[in-house]
């Protein structure tokens, strides 16, 4: 099949240009308030460039081909701004989508007089883009996934309280995984607060935590034996049942740490320690 | 042995094991695995990716839903590119590091799955395979 796409789209690239354009302005998906006109206009210009540069190979079929790298680096590149930026699929696709009907309607245009030659090459370009629209959720959805993670572990970093439970008792509940980067976060709250309040007792309650295996554990023993060099006693409160069996299968060694089932009864063991009594008033 | 459901995730940074976490736990709880399956499979798993990281740099896992006979459980591919191990006997053994960590990884993650298998070859990398059923 001869190239006649590739030649018409050379040919008329500014008018494509210049129509996608305007259709996407026109299309109620396009947020201005999400981005500058002139910046859509570059975005535009430079991936219809490497489009046109990309079609002249004659490959229509495998956007996996070396001729395709670039589109696809810009259309990743602009669908992963976007979907940072807080657009919806929709509003994504809509920018590779726009640019099949601006082609479509050039086409038409310029091949007028052979209707089967118009139809089969509107069959591939057609193909084409929607492959590579395909390309646009496929990011898209990766840019999404990103935010929700920088997100969570956005949430992850604030939610380390350090509570003054009592006189010399703090408490610490953990909610959330316990990577390297948030145990040092944990860890240095806990010792600054042993600091300030003078406290002798630290409960660490990981009620919240969905696993422990090897680092995790390897974070709490480090934890401990800081606390420990403070002058301080560390306890590790909240082992639910399952986290009990998988640190035993694991082979993992708390004999050093104290360790309690649930926080009141590390609290309990807390008050004890610090010669306090919790009582039930008696009724007269 | 069926393969139900299949999906492969790429691994060269924390945050892709905090989405690997995510996605396991998703699969599992979706074929209703319990809690306490749930804990030692993704446990398992943790330790896995982790070595990946460490010792190879980058990897892939794949997370297959799979049936045989009347089970059903979820099978996890580990597989990295990295230097291999010389010793597999070795790695496999409790409190043996390489580093300076607890040497638990191998051997616990064993400990946790119903199958385990572990290949690997010096300068090809290394490729292991767990599954857990739901029971
Ligand atoms: N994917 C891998 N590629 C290369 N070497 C590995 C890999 N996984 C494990 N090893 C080697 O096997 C050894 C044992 O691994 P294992 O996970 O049991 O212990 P560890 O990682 O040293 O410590 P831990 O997991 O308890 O923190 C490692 O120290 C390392 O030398
Ligand atoms: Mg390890």
């Amino acid at each position: 099949m001869s190239n006649t796409t590739s030649k018409i789209l050379t040919k008329r690239k500014k008018d494509v240009l210049q129509v996608w354009v305007e259709n996407q302005a026109e299309d109620p998906a396009v947020r201005e308030d999400l981005m500058a006109n002139d910046e859509l206009h570059a975005q535009s210009a430079e991936l219809l460039n490497s489009f046109i540069e990309a079609i002249k190979s004659n490959n229509y079929e495998d956007i996996e081909a070396p001729e395709y790298y670039q589109v696809t680096e810009i259309i990743s590149g602009i669908s992963l701004t976007r979907a940072q930026l807080g657009f919806s699929p929709r509003e994504t696709a809509t920018f590779v989508l726009s640019l099949k009907r601006s082609i479509i309607q050039i086409l038409q245009e310029e091949l007028k007089e052979d209707q089967s030659t118009l139809i089969s090459e509107i069959l591939r370009i057609s193909d084409l883009l929607d492959s590579l629209s395909l390309v646009t959720m496929e990011t898209f959805i990766k840019g999404r996934e990103e935010v929700i993670i920088r997100q969570s572990s956005e949430i992850n970093e604030i939610s380390t309280p350090v509570i003054r439970v009592w006189e010399g008792i703090l408490a610490l509940p953990i909610i959330g995984t316990l990577d390297s980067e948030r145990t040092q976060v944990v860890m240095e709250n806990l010792l600054q607060e042993i600091v300030n309040s003078g406290s002798s007792t630290a409960i660490l309650d990981i009620s919240g935590v969905p696993t422990v295996d090897t680092l995790v554990a390897q974070h709490l023993i480090k934890t401990v034996n800081a606390t420990r060099l403070m002058g301080a006693e560390c306890i590790i409160s909240g082992i639910r049942p399952e986290i009990a069996q998988t640190i035993v299968h694991l082979g993992i060694d708390l004999a050093g740490v104290q360790t309690k089932a649930t926080l009141a009864s590390a609290l309990q063991y807390a008050f004890r320690k610090s010669n306090l009594v919790v009582a039930k008033k008696k009724n007269s | 042995m069926i393969s139900l459901n299949k999906e492969t995730i790429k691994i060269s940074s924390e945050k892709d094991v905090v989405l690997f976490r995510q996605r396991l736990r998703e699969y599992a709880t979706k074929i209703g695995m319990s809690v306490l399956n749930q804990t030692k499979l993704i446990t398992a798993a943790s330790e896995l990716v982790r070595n990946i990281l460490v010792y190879a740099g980058s990897g892939e896992t794949t997370i297959e839903v799979v049936s045989e006979r009347l089970q059903t459980g979820i099978k996890v591919i580990f597989k990295d590119n990295g230097p291999g191990i010389a010793d597999v006997n070795k790695a496999m053994q409790d409190g043996y590091s390489s580093g300076r960590s607890l040497g638990l990884g191998l051997p616990g993650a064993k400990r946790l799955v119903n199958f385990f298998e572990i290949k690997s070859t010096v300068g090809h990398g290394t490729t292991v395979t767990i599954i857990r059923w739901k029971k």
